[in-house]
């Protein structure tokens, strides 16, 4: 494989924050003292009157959020994912989903991929808690472009949206000028007839990887890219299941409640298929370098490739 | 309004409190009508607002941060016009918009959705803020419980109002000193309040939740206060108007029966008529 440019999607998230700064101008930015680090620091140097900092307070960001919005902002929450949607579930709930309100949620340093600062703050439970809250958008890019995509969408969207974006820097994949994000739709990057692979941000550029793999052995793997978790594009992966006979879901987030459970819901009403949940099992993660940590718990491509190899025997 | 209109109004606002609670065999009564004379001084001589236009965007805005207390808030729109007082019925029943807390998806003048404690006050502080940014000149208005404040994300967004110097922000503290399992100050007291606020840079007035001069002069001192946002400790009896319910935890968060309703309504027509003759 070639060298392909590698950026985080927090970066993303702040650059992208910035550039859209003049075609919305409701939009103002809220953090909990990590701006440095969610990368809405870049905002708050371009535009230091529209950047909030809360301070160390994400339960009353989110309702300050709620305010904003009640009253004709456009306010983008960022923190890290265990704060925005671990600590502040309930205020998301309640102050945001509740209400309908048009608050954005800039989830960063999701899943753990976060790497040394260990379990205490790799959110492995966060797609799982935002998507049963009524009404809410959960989005998760798997890299710069569909990052910087998904926060314009979540923008021209009127209601709640909780974006998911992570520290490690991820490869660009969606780099081509056909490229476009629709709210809602699974993306097909790879075509195959043995098993569907349905993946969602990071573990996008690894389901490739695998596929790859895979196909040196002979399996001819389809890949599909969901980067809009909820709503879930149906049609898509009943197609697929229908088409292959088997699915794979992976993601960097626990299995109970994830992309994995989303798809199995859609699948067991419609489509009744085998599934391989691949993603963080019923445990807590530990402290690591990032890749070493996607490399231990099998989450990288060759860790996809074997469970899936191993599968599908 | 003059002082015997207000409190004439309020005399009704209670006797929709009460209507409404025995209606839906459900409810919090108590701190209702602890707060009825705050609603009424807010909606009827406070706030600029139109029950014609409930979503008038220079309107001052309103949180009930304890939303629990939504027969009171419901009880006031209703005598102020935003819907018909026969509505107050339907409270808490099924496919009533009433709902049992505040819904502003569906309910006429209501500025924000509350009912979980210590969150109603963080969305007034983002309107606050909101105006600021703006440069708008509508106030808001928050009403919490005494109780409430044990709640730290209370001290979270009041640090931050604080700190913003939010001076077209009030919260008002509905100090009846009552909560579900008894006393404030024996379940976890809060006190002293009004120190606290002060500790977090706000202008505080200590005030008697159930007289309207009083009233009128606390906001009108919240409203000549600059650069930092105003509390209003309002010192008040939980069960106001009601005999048997006055300063009674029990009647915190429980519906009368159809005999103690009546005794609610013959308590509050008595100082309906009081009031007639003034």
């Amino acid at each position: 494989m070639s060298e392909v440019k590698k950026i985080a999607t927090r970066v993303s998230y702040g650059n992208a924050l910035t550039e859209l700064a003049e075609e919305f101008p409701d939009l103002v930015v809220l953090d909990a003292d990590l701006a440095a680090a969610t990368q809405t620091g870049i905002f708050k140097k371009a535009y230091p009157d529209r950047h909030i900092d809360c301070g160390i307070a994400e339960c009353n960001m989110v309702g300050i959020a709620a305010g904003l919005a009640a009253t004709g902002k456009i306010p983008f929450v960022s923190s890290f994912a265990m704060f925005a949607a671990g600590r502040a579930f309930e205020q998301v709930r309640n102050s945001v989903g509740y209400p309908k309100l048009n608050v954005k949620i800039g989830a960063t340093h999701a899943g753990i991929s976060v790497g040394e600062d260990g379990a205490s703050h790799q959110c492995n439970e966060d797609i799982a808690l935002m998507r049963t809250i009524p009404g809410m958008v959960v989005l998760n890019p798997s890299d710069d472009v569909e990052a910087k995509a998904a926060v314009r969408a979540a923008l021209e969207h009127d209601g709640p949206v909780y974006c998911r974006f992570g520290r490690l820097a991820a490869p660009v994949i969606n780099d081509r000028p056909d490229y476009k994000f629709e709210l809602g739709k699974g993306v097909v990057l790879r075509e195959g007839k043995d098993v569907a692979i349905v993946a969602t941000g990071l573990e996008v550029s690894f389901a490739l990887e695998a596929a790859e793999k895979l196909a040196a052995d002979g399996i001819d793997a389809k890949v599909i890219n969901i980067h809009t978790i909820k709503p879930l594009d149906e049609d898509l992966i009943v197609a697929a299941a229908k088409e292959t006979g088997k699915v794979v879901t992976v993601e960097e987030h626990s299995v109970i409640g994830g992309l994995g459970s989303a798809v199995c819901d859609v699948l067991c009403a419609k489509a009744p298929t085998p599934v391989l949940k691949i993603g963080m099992q019923d445990m807590f993660g530990e402290s690591g370098p990032a890749v070493a940590l996607l490399e231990k718990y099998k989450l990288d491509g060759n860790g996809i490739y074997e469970q899936v190899k191993d599968w599908l025997k | 309004m003059n002082k015997l209109e207000l409190q004439k109004t309020a005399n009704e606002v209670r006797k929709g409190i009460v209507t409404a609670v025995h209606s839906a065999k459900a409810g919090h009564p108590g701190g209702s009508l602890s707060a009825a004379d705050i609603f009424t001084y807010l909606y009827f001589e406070e706030m600029n607002i139109d029950p014609n236009d409930p979503k008038k965007p220079d309107r001052d805005r309103f949180v009930l941060s304890k939303g629990h207390t939504a027969p009171g808030l419901y009880s006031t729109l209703a005598q102020r016009g935003y819907f018909p007082v026969e509505d107050l019925k339907g409270l808490r029943h099924l496919g009533c918009y009433l709902q049992g807390h505040p819904d502003m998806k569906h309910i006429p003048g209501v500025d924000m959705s509350s009912g979980s404690l210590g969150q109603g006050i963080s969305a007034a502080v983002g309107m606050a803020l909101s105006a600021k940014l703006s440069g708008d000149s509508y106030r808001v208005y928050t009403l919490l419980g005494d109780g409430e404040i044990q709640e730290g994300q209370v001290w979270e967004a009041s640090m931050f109002a604080g700190a913003r110097k939010l001076d077209n922000l009030v919260v008002i503290v509905d100090n009846n000193g009552l909560q579900i399992d008894g006393k404030i100050e024996d379940v976890c007291s809060p006190y002293p309040i009004d120190k606290k606020f002060e500790a977090f840079n706000f202008h505080v007035i200590n005030v008697d939740a159930h007289d309207f001069d009083a009233l009128a002069a606390a906001f009108n001192e919240a409203k000549a206060t600059k650069g930092q946002p105003t509390a209003i400790i309002a010192h008040s009896t939980k069960g106001k108007g009601v005999s048997y319910m006055e300063n009674n935890a029990g009647w915190h968060g429980k519906a009368p029966n159809d005999e103690e309703y009546a005794t609610a309504m013959a308590d509050l027509e008595k100082v309906g008529e009081a009031l007639c003759q003034k």
